[in-house]
């Protein structure tokens, strides 16, 4: 992509920027006078524009934080804003007085060359590097882009089997994070600054008291790793130190998973699905179609391929699962239970399965119907089933999931067993609790947390924080990419190198490895945990480079280690490392017979949220504003719950409820969702953070203080009471159903495989015929490109990466809950999600909405000024510099994808963030409507480049951001004028239709019917 | 014609001379001293314009979102007041302008306050779509000229075209008004005792001496401007109503908008010549020259125009049945059961209902009971630009993208003010200008009969 | 009794007539200050740390552009030379010229010098050398007669309506792509004609035209998109 010539002074001009910042606010004065302005403001008035700076100001801890803050933005924004505000409307009037053209006098700028410029770089071209971001120990392989050594843009890697190009929304936001101006930036000693230097010395002394004693008194915790190098730092440690311990922990941990396997194989074993060739997917409240689910990109990628209706040979999914999933929208049979009760649903497949006898009799209905078929289906579909348990089910649902796919012969075909990715495969609850329990026996001398914020997120019962706080241990050290609720209680704060600062290694779902490398020197001179192992290993001086590398060195010795190592780099992972299947000797299961848990007692889940995960990125803005899947909540995570439940309890959305569960109480509103099974609440955890930074402090609430390490996902028991008063809730989707009082609308085009195969193209009956025009049609087919979009609704399952992926690439900002909860959110790309049907047991369908590209745009003749134009390619033009911002074009706007810079949205001040942008996207200000371009950018780019090459764009070559970061690829782009495009050929097909056709707009964004397969016996 | 054979309350009660009609009228600017009730009239006016004035700095510092307006209601206030302003100026041309074609004498007493009016109002109004544009400071692109990026606005949309309606309609309207004063301000430039009133009014009399040939060319520039100004009294609105009717918003595209909005217009203006008159008539007991006559004519007006509106708003919604659209038929049962309702319901009581009192003749005839009815109906025309702008956009074609509309602090005080603006004008004029017609009262008077 | 004398008729009449010939004149004076130099630095050159002289390494010691100017081919962005670029011939000569100071410097300390931007174009303009080189268009089209600039200022306004001028008839300024660096080229006529593919052309708008032609320039409409250059 062409970088603009003033990229090249950018990066420079940013540190500039960033002392000339740091002067300005530094010296208490200054900064107390514009706090003052702010609180002043905030006194008179709670207008939501003031959203930023009130969540920063709101309480005395956070201004505290505030004064300490290097950039106390909130407070420095204001200044400047107004001021440059003020000067903008100043030379606003008075040119608008003189009437002179809207080009002021530019002021000189500065252009900074390289003293010696490396010879890959191109001024003005980014580079692209492999790297691999880390979640829960499972690594997804990703290509950076990079202009002039800034990370920019987060991408899939094509060539690596566990992404194929796809991305998680995780991954895709890590960029924000790498900038976020809130991470840590100093090593701190009780709050002060220190230096590494300062660090080593205080830690020298007790390391050598302890090789007396073995090193009894030191307890490492990490989260889970699966990093090879670092594990065998950790290993030598241990041998360095034999009576040292090291500690796993995550809240949101596998030990399900691998109590399952230990039961089932006697030891902990891995279990991967090959869904390309699964007929019937049952799930088993399993959510493997959403980010956080190892492997999910994959298995998202091979689902969408068997669910391909003209392909034929469609995939049947059945889902029996708790809270509505995303993966639950996509089923062709969902049946909702509690997670309480999965476990006996479960429990009577196998024996059904294996012995062809009846299933047993159920208290309900359309269960018993549910599970008859179900068993039906998996009895015909021996070697090409699949049943998956979820992650938080009980260890039995776990035996269970094994003995079926077992029983059904699913193994080598479906279902495969690798060793373990995780490195050091122990239960992390009981890791921690032996942890605690030494602390509080006082047998900790050296604490050292690596990564992770048990202070926040350890179980409640355990209660971490005070153990931490007042068991006196003598060197407790945190490093972490944030001062958080952990670092507080530690004497010893080191600021943590973001992976895409560091050197590191990580195994994907497959066990592949990827080296992790870093895009850019440590923004805050970040160290990693490699680094920092190292010290305890008596390697002082290591860096990340020289341990990874050396550790790889000793893997692949050799003359051609060098050649291995930039393969490795260049490819992204490395060759041979990944798992190879292996056959695991089923032991006889011995689990207890569950006990059934009485119908009406309340059950609570606790599940990973989809935007912030446990909370390690509740500072991240992309991801608190991204809607969630099913409710489309952004900044918040109220307690879903059931219609039926709902109606019983006399309870609305918003009321604000307390749950109590053994002696905990939290209160918090309630989001009435669809498809909620009975008796059954549901929370996501990783909000209420105390110390997360401006974006997550304060954010939604902490559900953690109900969370016990007995019962880490759900438990019956708990207690939910009307607690009186509302709380205002920001949802991105005004409406999330296609009926009306007046009839429903088609805005989402379904049937089944049978409907469809009888009536091909029931979903263009509103298509108007190509003449419908006073005026004469444009000569596209004259045209080299026309540009064109089809969004296979089947493929899409609302995974969420395309929005955070646009967000990235367009340089959108956040804009705030206040400003969401009116409704002023502005990703350019949004995924409406809908309900139809039984309110207990819905139909969901997810439905991507970017810029239809209109031929016919109604926005287009109202714009007073020409501000947005069509291109000869057809393309909608949007000319920020000529908007004037009447808003007249979004409201004529059909589909409302037209986004407005109501207020200044955009952050001017912060250097990191300017740091962080596409330099290829004009940055939006105030007062200008914005909107999908189809990533002009990029098109533009190409075909710059394939003119130089005099040649056309490739099919293929050309991909929008959306399309690229979708796992499913259920986004194609490109030319239609080409017939032999994918993009033509999915229009061909009969089930792609345009939305509001008979507006007679002529949107060049179209779609693909979504086509169920049901099961016919199920259907009656 | 003969006034006095015509049937009804007299256009000016008998007994006054040239000299009497001139001195009432030109002794509340010159000898009159101005009454307490007029400063703390136009005090109160004035704070209001302040605070307008202190929202709109503020919305230029901070940008619209300080408004309520949100996506999918992009308009709020700001357009709803644009044309709620706009139709109250129509009343002023319509009497002058169309009234003085028609040869209706009963205008002479209320056009010059009536022109005044249409001044203020239009000025209202022409701030609404500049300070609602989301960078101001560049709202000048909307004006074709010649410039560095050889870019010209876009023709076809309905704001270039309301660029120009209101600019002309506010021009001739000035002219329209300053010309008419002229005879009056050389009146008043004679009557003056005072040095710097002489000078002033002397210079805006232009050197009027009242000559034969300044009758002459008086009367030809007058009958020309009031030529121009009849047809903008219909084409001002109805470019207006093209904002809506233009575009696809439900409940926006439709072909009825032109003639309703000018009906409309005509009836709201009339209210708000009421309003004004009824007091001031009152205050400066000025019964005999704005007598019972020109209420009642107005009554007539507004209970016409009413009933035209009326009709709008069925046709709107048996089209809303009969199209048999779902999006129409939607927009109908939203605006009858939607979130809104209410305000709909009270639109249709404000505009259609309570003004129909104004067939007994006993309330047409009591300036209390207009005054009120006048009000209602000003209330009422807002409501429906409401309900037009609002209620159609937060429901249109997508369920997903629905919304709702809050107003904001700030809109209600530049709405507010605007209101203290139009009014301090106001009672600045009745202070410093002839608020009646001197010389067209004296045209009324038996005297002007016998010359003839 | 007359409060006015009778000139005041007169005068007043004058400043009627006169008012409209005023704001006519301010109008004009708005519109020429806007394409002056006082707006557009034009022909301004800009205050540099070192007086680098394109005249002296251009026209005196013909350097080829592409020398410093690496990225002009295959780049939006020319690219201004890093410091070690001019190192490579004063570390030879000129060694001791006080004026080269902060260039040694620069190496020295490897912090960079800090040059005053000249053709600089507004953010939200996505302008691409490599594509322009591409179709034939010239350096010293857009950038003038660099080789006898001394100093470095811009030479066109750089304002849209000038970026349109050629855009809107590229015709006019395409050049041989064997040309495009040569600052001394001349646009073809009689005595100077151009040959292109072994034939003579001898105006500029036959050669024009047969470049558009052969450089497969997108049509006029497709190069006026605001997308063209308009992100």
């Amino acid at each position: 992509m062409a970088g603009r010539p003033a990229s090249t002074t950018e990066m420079k001009m940013e540190e500039k920027n960033a002392k000339q910042h740091r002067e300005d606010i530094c010296p208490g004065k200054k900064d107390k006078l514009d706090l003052q302005t702010v609180r002043a403001q905030i006194a008179q008035t709670k207008g939501p524009e003031y959203w930023r700076s009130l969540e920063e100001l709101a309480g005395s801890s956070e201004f505290q934080e505030m004064m300490h803050r290097e950039f106390p933005k909130g407070a420095s924004e204001w200044l400047d804003a107004v001021s440059r505000r003020g000067f903008l409307k100043l030379m606003g009037a008075s040119l608008a007085m003189a009437g002179m053209t809207a080009c002021t006098k530019q002021p000189m700028e500065p252009i900074v060359p390289y003293v010696r410029q490396p010879e890959e770089v191109i001024p003005g071209r980014p580079l692209f590097f492999a790297s691999a971001f880390t979640l829960g120990g499972y690594a997804s392989p990703i290509l950076v882009e990079s202009h002039l050594y800034r990370p920019t843009k987060i991408e899939g890697n094509e060539q690596h089997p566990a992404s194929l190009g796809g991305t998680d929304v995780f991954a895709q936001a890590s960029i924000l994070g790498m900038y976020d101006p809130d991470r840590s930036q100093t090593i701190a000693y009780l709050g002060d600054v220190r230096t590494w230097g300062n660090f080593l010395e205080a830690i020298r002394g007790p390391l050598n008291a302890q090789k007396a004693v073995q090193g009894a008194g030191i307890r490492i915790l990490t989260r889970t790793v699966s990093s090879p190098a670092l594990s065998d730092q950790l290993k030598s440690v241990l041998k360095l130190y034999p009576q040292a311990k090291w500690h796993v922990y995550e809240p949101v941990n596998r030990d399900n998973v691998l109590e399952g396997a230990k039961m089932a194989f006697g030891q902990p074993v891995e279990t991967q699905y090959k869904l390309e060739n699964a007929d019937v997917i049952v799930s088993l409240d399993a959510d493997f179609l959403y980010a956080g689910f190892p492997g999910s990109t994959r298995y998202i990628r091979d689902f969408a391929k068997r669910r391909n209706p003209d392909a034929g040979n469609m995939s049947r999914l059945y889902v029996v699962e708790s809270t509505m999933t995303s993966t639950g929208a996509k089923a062709d049979h969902r049946l909702p239970v509690r997670a309480s009760d999965v476990a006996a649903f479960a429990g009577h497949l196998p024996a059904a399965i294996s012995t062809n006898e009846p299933v047993p009799t159920l208290e309900h209905p359309e269960q018993q119907k549910f599970t008859n078929a179900l068993v039906q289906e998996l009895r015909s579909h021996r070697g090409s089933s699949v049943v998956i348990p979820g992650d938080h089910q009980p260890l039995v649902v776990h035996v269970l999931a094994h003995e079926i796919n077992q029983a059904l012969g699913n193994v080598g075909k479906t279902v495969f067993y690798t060793d373990p990715v995780d490195a050091n495969p122990i239960n992390q609850t009981d890791s921690i609790k032996d942890l605690v329990a030494d602390m509080r026996a006082g047998k900790v001398d050296m604490l050292f947390i690596l990564g992770g914020n048990p202070a926040y997120d350890a179980p409640a019962d355990l209660n971490f924080a005070d153990a931490l706080k007042n068991t006196n241990i003598p060197m407790r050290v945190h490093l972490g990419l944030y001062q958080d609720e952990t670092a507080e209680l530690c004497q010893w704060h080191v600021n943590e190198a973001h992976y895409l600062e560091a050197w590191g290694d990580a195994r994907a779902y497959d066990g592949t490895v990827s080296i992790v490398q870093p895009l850019i020197a440590p923004l805050y001179g970040g160290k990693s945990a490699y680094e920092l192992i190292a010290l305890l290993a008596g390697q002082t001086e290591a860096t990340g480079h020289e341990i990874v590398q050396g550790y790889w060195q000793k893997q692949h010795p050799g003359a051609d280690f060098d050649m291995f190592w930039r393969k490795s780099l260049h490819d992204g992972w490395i060759d041979g490392t990944t798992f190879s299947p292996k056959q695991f000797p089923m032991k006889m299961a011995s689990y207890l017979p569950f006990a059934k848990n009485p119908p009406n007692a309340i059950e609570i889940n606790f599940r990973r949220d989809p935007c912030v995960y446990d909370g390690c990125f509740s500072n991240n803005g992309w991801l608190q504003e991204l809607p969630k899947p099913m409710s489309k909540m952004t900044w918040d995570n109220p307690v879903l719950i059931g219609p039926a439940m709902a109606d019983r309890m006399g309870l609305r959305t918003e009321d604000l409820v307390t749950l109590e569960l053994n002696g905990k109480k939290v209160t918090a509103p309630i989001w009435i969702q669809a498809g909620h099974p009975d008796n059954s609440i549901t929370v996501f955890l990783g909000y209420g953070r105390k110390r997360a930074g401006r974006a997550g402090t304060g954010a939604g609430f902490d559900m953690y203080p109900l969370r016990s390490s007995a019962t880490p996902w759900f438990t019956t028991g708990v207690n939910l009471t009307k607690a009186g008063g509302t709380y205002k809730l920001a949802t991105t989707q005004g409406y999330q159903t296609m009926d009306t009082p007046e009839g429903a609308r088609p805005q989402v085009r379904t049937a089944s495989i049978e409907e469809y195969r009888k009536e091909p193209d029931f979903a263009r009956d509103e298509e108007p015929p190509a003449e419908l025009t006073l005026y004469k049609p444009y000569p596209y087919d004259k045209e080299l490109y026309v540009w064109g979009m089809a969004i296979d609704l089947n493929a899409c399952v609302g995974c969420n990466n395309c929005i955070v992926a646009c967000q990235s690439e367009n340089n959108i900002p956040v804009v705030g809950k206040e400003q969401v909860v009116i409704g002023r959110h502005m990703h350019w790309l949004r995924v409406d999600a809908y309900y139809q049907g039984d309110r207990d047991s819905p139909k969901a369908y997810f439905q991507p909405v970017p810029c239809q590209q209109c031929e016919n745009a109604p926005c287009e003749v109202v714009c007073p000024v020409g501000a947005t134009v069509h291109s000869t390619e057809g393309l909608n033009d949007m000319v920020y510099n000529r908007c004037v911002g009447t808003r007249y074009c979004s409201n004529n706007c059909p589909y409302k994808v037209r986004r407005f810079n109501f207020l200044l949205f955009q952050d001017w001040e912060t250097p990191q963030l300017k740091m962080m942008r596409n330099p290829d996207v004009t940055v939006r200000s105030r007062g200008v409507m914005e909107k999908c371009t189809y990533c002009i950018q990029r098109i533009t780019q190409h075909r710059i480049d394939s003119e130089r090459e005099d040649r056309k764009i490739q099919d293929g070559e050309l991909q929008t951001a959306c399309q690229q970061s979708c796992p499913a690829q259920a986004i194609t782009f490109g030319n239609i004028n080409d017939p032999s495009s994918q993009v033509s050929k999915f229009k061909a097909i009969t089930r792609n239709y345009s939305l509001l056709a008979d507006l007679n707009t002529r949107p060049r964004t179209t779609y693909l019917a979504e086509i169920s397969n049901p099961n016919p016996e199920l259907e009656t | 014609m003969d006034e006095q054979r015509q049937p009804g309350a007299p256009v000016i009660e008998p007994g006054y001379t040239f000299g009497t009609v001139t001195d009432k009228i030109s002794s509340i600017v010159l000898t009159r001293p101005t009454s307490n009730g007029w400063y703390l009239g136009f005090g109160v006016a004035f704070l209001l314009t302040m605070m307008m004035l202190y929202a709109v700095g503020y919305l230029f510092l901070r940008g619209v979102g300080i408004w309520g307006i949100t996506i999918p209601i992009g308009w709020g206030f700001a357009i709803v007041n644009f044309v709620w302003w706009i139709g109250i100026g129509h009343a002023g041309t319509l009497i002058s302008a169309i009234l003085l074609l028609l040869r209706q004498s009963w205008r002479n007493s209320i056009n010059r306050f009536a022109e005044a009016m249409t001044l203020f109002a239009v000025s209202a109004a022409g701030l609404f779509p500049l300070i609602h544009v989301g960078r101001p400071w560049l709202a000048y692109w909307l004006f074709p000229y010649p410039n560095t990026m050889n870019y010209w606005p876009q023709f076809r949309s309905p704001l270039v075209w309301d660029v120009f309606a209101v600019s002309t309609y506010a021009t001739i309207s000035l002219l329209f008004w300053f010309i008419g004063l002229v005879p009056d301000l050389a009146t008043l430039r004679d009557r003056s005792t005072n040095r710097a009133a002489q000078i002033i009014y002397g210079m805006l009399a232009l050197g009027w001496r009242g000559s034969a040939r300044h009758w002459h060319r008086y009367e030809t520039a007058y009958l020309l401007l009031a030529g121009l100004a009849t047809p903008l009294v219909l084409s001002v609105h109805t470019v207006v109503s093209f904002d809506f009717a233009v575009a696809i918003v439900p409940g926006w595209h439709t072909t009825i908008f032109p003639p309703y909005f000018v009906a409309g217009a005509i009836y709201s203006g009339f209210a708000m010549v009421l309003m004004l008159a009824i007091p001031i008539r009152k205050f400066y007991g000025l019964e005999d020259f704005i007598t019972e006559r020109h209420l009642q004519n107005s009554a007539k007006v507004m209970l016409a125009t009413g009933l035209i509106v009326a009709y709008g708003y069925a046709i709107e919604a048996f089209m809303g049945w009969y199209s048999g659209n779902r999006f129409d038929s939607f927009l109908l049962w939203n605006r009858l059961h939607g979130p809104y309702a209410p305000w709909y319901f009270s639109l249709l009581a404000c505009n259609i209902f309570i003004p129909q009192v104004l067939w007994i003749r006993k309330l047409r005839t009591s300036p209390v009971a207009l005054f009120l009815v006048s009000g209602v109906i000003l209330v009422g025309m807002w409501l429906e630009r409401f309900i037009i702008v609002v209620v159609s956009l937060h429901r249109d074609f997508l369920t997903s993208s629905w919304g709702m509309y809050y107003p904001t602090r700030w809109d209600w005080m530049t709405y507010i003010g605007t209101i203290g603006m139009f009014l301090a004008a106001m009672f600045l004029f009745v202070r410093i200008l002839p608020m009646i017609s001197i010389f067209e009262m004296r045209t009324l008077l038996p005297e002007a009969e016998v010359k003839e | 009794m007359q409060i006015f004398h009778r000139s005041t008729n007169t005068i007043s009449r004058a400043t009627i007539y006169g008012a409209v010939f005023l704001i006519a004149v301010l109008l004009w004076a708005v519109l020429e200050l806007q394409r002056s130099p006082y707006i557009t630095y034009a022909k301004v050159a800009r205050p540099q740390p070192v007086p680098f002289s394109h005249q002296h390494h251009v026209g005196g010691l013909g350097i080829d552009c592409r020398y410093c100017h690496t990225s002009v081919e295959n780049s939006s962005f020319a690219g201004i030379p890093p410091t070690k670029t001019c190192m490579n011939c004063h570390s030879q000569i000129w060694t001791a010229a006080p004026l080269l100071e902060p260039v040694r410097e620069s190496f020295r300390t490897g912090k960079s010098l800090v040059w005053t931007r000249v053709n600089d174009l507004p953010d939200f303009v996505y302008f691409d050398h490599s594509i322009h080189i591409n179709k034939g268009v010239g350096c010293n089209t857009c950038h003038g007669p660099v080789d006898r600039m001394p100093l470095m200022f811009n030479y066109a306004s750089l304002q849209m309506e000038w970026c349109l001028e050629c855009h809107r008839a590229p015709e006019k300024n395409l050049r041989p792509r064997d040309q495009v660096f040569n600052m001394r080229y001349e646009q073809p006529s009689n005595d100077k004609p151009v040959v292109l593919d072994g034939k003579l052309y001898t105006d500029q708008l036959s050669l024009g035209t047969n470049l558009v032609r052969k450089y497969k320039l997108r049509t006029v409409t497709d190069i006026t998109s605001c997308s063209t250059c308009h992100r």
